[in-house]
């Protein structure tokens, strides 16, 4: 991967609309860093109705397991400050039929397409990426690991470095060598960047950071758990802070692991900074419900937070927070500053 | 479905109407192909909100032309924070609105008899569908029900569009002292009814369904379940139905329905996972 050196961003021509948004990591070339969060998007179709599917970096599609899954009882979701608890339990048609409808509309229809896969065991997740590669017609698989609406809380893999990688092996066993493997994460663990260290090793290109926080709400009316799961995953702005330093922790600790950072991006602003604490694409999750449009606004969105930034590119701001105290000046970089401050940006 | 439209709309009013609130909206594009049964979302509370999900409303009344291009009404029930921001709304504010969502009630092609039953506000999208009923020729009969008198809505706007209005409250205040499943059954029968369309509560919803498959009768419900997305794809709003396969799945109210074949939907399971419903659990391995 090739990572800007921290130098300060040139500036002397104000906000250059021009900035190349272009998300070069793991192997992949995207026209953009905004994806779509699992779970959040279906697999991209309904959302082409509100915006063209094929202008954001891709679409992660909901977790799909082997077989098809009704998911869990109603109540399945409660809003909270900043967000919201879900407890859907991975309803979906099966591999099978994802493959025949899912897949094969977003192939139709042109878009970059990350698989997310789910499984009850290593072999499950094996047996999936064996039958994508078989099939084919997507760019990466990002495995979800992490999903808290399970029965049996052994079954969240990424709260164990052992099962974590077992399953991050299986899946790099049965896919072929090209195709980028992300490890999707979970932030209820006590150390981030030990099970990240265990999934990189054991074959993962990169990781996703960061899925739900395991939550519970009880109503007040009835006074039993809102949720008829009892828990449910935290999502929205309420957990951006968390995954912002999840990122910016395991950036620290692998400078060059791609990450696609997500929790809680609902704008330009919010996007930035995970691109800033080391995120080289971002997914947008819940904030698609508020605004089934936002991942193309946020595209918007961050290319004028670069542009006003000072940045000429996506890749100059990715880590850049991480740049020595030395470095820089502490004031923000604006298009009102002299040029004669400008430092030229080296990239390696 | 037809063209989905996200769009910023102006308040142009807001009324009380009983218990609830009635607020007419902009919404050029979506009032003009607005089918009876459909819904919208609205964002609660701004840019800013800390509520990030939408609140789905009924279609009620729309204008397709005027000063302000298409406009629509909807009706709020406020029992929240976000309905209550919004019932605070005023002339000029704007609301951040999607629609036209959701599969509507469907017509019948020739002139029957059709009887149209609402609970509470639930009867809010019954009106643009008592017009075109009447349109096509078809005599229609109203119930509305409700607890109290003034938990019912639109009754003198009912009795304009309907052949023939009954009105019943949990608390006989006006009306007839009872629910809607006490007078179903007879007006079914004395209209000789060819269908009932109804929404409102998931009680009211089933007891209907009952009563309209039990004698015989194609019914169509709309339901008011709890959505975070509305456009179909968050997964909250399920419920289990039986497809044309005779196979249960679970379902979603935002797309799939809100309106459903009353015999189709398991009233007596919402709200669970039955067993031999489409990829349930295996004997509760799995969740």
């Amino acid at each position: 991967m090739s990572r800007a050196l921290f130098v300060k961003p040139s500036s002397s021509s104000g906000p250059a609309l021009s900035v190349d948004m272009t998300a070069s990591f793991a192997g992949l070339e995207l026209p953009s860093p905004m994806l779509t969060a699992s779970g959040c998007a279906a697999a991209g179709k309904e959302l082409d109705a509100f915006f063209d599917i094929t202008a954001i970096g891709g679409v992660v599609t909901k977790s799909i397991m082997m077989q098809p899954r009704s998911g869990r009882a109603t109540p399945r979701m409660a809003e909270t400050p900043s967000g919201m608890l879900n407890s859907i339990g991975l309803q979906g048609p099966g591999l099978e039929r994802f493959i025949e409808e899912d897949l094969a509309w977003l192939n139709n229809r042109g878009a970059r397409t990350i698989v997310s896969i789910a499984g009850e065991s290593a072999e499950e997740f094996g047996k999936i990426a064996q039958r994508l590669r078989n099939v084919g017609g997507f760019d990466a698989i990002e495995v979800n690991i992490s999903c808290p609406n399970v029965a049996d809380r052994g079954q969240v893999f990424a709260c164990n470095p052992v099962t974590a990688a077992q399953v991050i092996q299986s899946v790099k066993r049965n896919s072929d060598a090209r195709t980028p493997i992300f490890a999707k994460l979970s932030p209820d663990v006590t150390d981030i960047v030990e099970i990240a260290d265990s999934v990189i090793k054991a074959g993962a290109t990169g990781v996703s950071l960061i899925n739900t926080l395991l939550g519970m709400v009880i109503d007040p009316v009835t006074m039993r758990p809102a949720l008829a799961g009892v828990t449910g995953g935290l999502s929205g702005p309420a957990i951006r802070p968390v995954a912002v330093r999840c990122v910016w922790s395991v950036r620290q600790a692998f400078p060059d692991v791609p990450i696609i950072g997500m929790g809680g991006i609902r704008s330009g602003a919010d996007a930035l900074e995970f691109i800033l604490a080391g995120a080289n694409a971002v997914s947008v999750g819940t904030s698609i419900f508020n605004d089934p449009s936002a991942p193309f606004r946020i595209h918007g969105e961050l290319q004028l937070a670069l542009a006003e930034h000072g940045f000429s590119s996506l890749q100059q701001a990715v880590s850049y927070a991480h740049r020595p105290a030395d470095t820089t000046r502490e004031v923000p970089i604006t298009s009102e500053q002299s040029s004669d401050d400008d430092w030229d940006f080296i990239s390696e | 479905m037809s063209v989905t439209l996200q769009v910023t709309s102006e308040v142009l009013d807001v009324r009380r109407a009983g218990s609830y609130f009635v607020i007419s909206l902009t919404a050029p594009g979506i009032a003009e192909v607005a089918k009876p049964g459909q819904f919208i979302t609205i964002a609660m509370g701004g840019e800013e909100s800390s509520m990030m999900l939408r609140r789905s409303f009924a279609i009620h009344q729309v204008q397709s032309r005027g000063v302000y291009g298409g406009t629509l009404d909807i009706v709020v029930s406020v029992h929240g924070k976000g309905t209550k921001w919004l019932s605070e709304r005023r002339r000029h504010d704007t609301l951040a609105v999607v629609g036209p969502l959701g599969t509507p009630f469907s017509l019948p092609k020739s002139p029957v008899s059709c009887v149209i039953v609402g609970g509470g506000y639930g009867s809010a999208p019954l009106f643009v569908l008592a017009e075109q009923l009447r349109d096509r020729g078809c005599r229609v009969d109203a119930v509305l029900g409700a607890s109290t008198e003034e938990k019912l809505f639109g009754v003198l706007e009912l009795k304009r569009l309907a052949t023939a209005i009954t009105v019943t409250t949990d608390d006989g205040s006006t009306g007839i002292k009872g629910n809607v499943a006490d007078v179903l059954p007879e007006l079914i029968d004395r209209v000789n009814a060819d269908v009932v369309y109804a929404c409102g509560p998931m009680g009211m919803l089933a007891a209907v369904a009952e009563i309209s498959t039990r004698k015989r009768v194609f019914s169509q419900c709309s339901v008011e379940e709890a959505m975070a997305c509305g456009i179909g794809v968050c997964m909250t709003c399920v419920l289990p139905v039986i497809g044309d396969d005779g196979i249960t799945r679970m379902v979603r109210s935002c797309t799939d329905g809100p309106t459903f074949r009353g015999d189709r939907v398991r009233w007596a399971d919402v709200g669970t996972v039955p067993e031999d419903t489409y990829g349930a659990p295996v004997s509760g391995v799995r969740s």
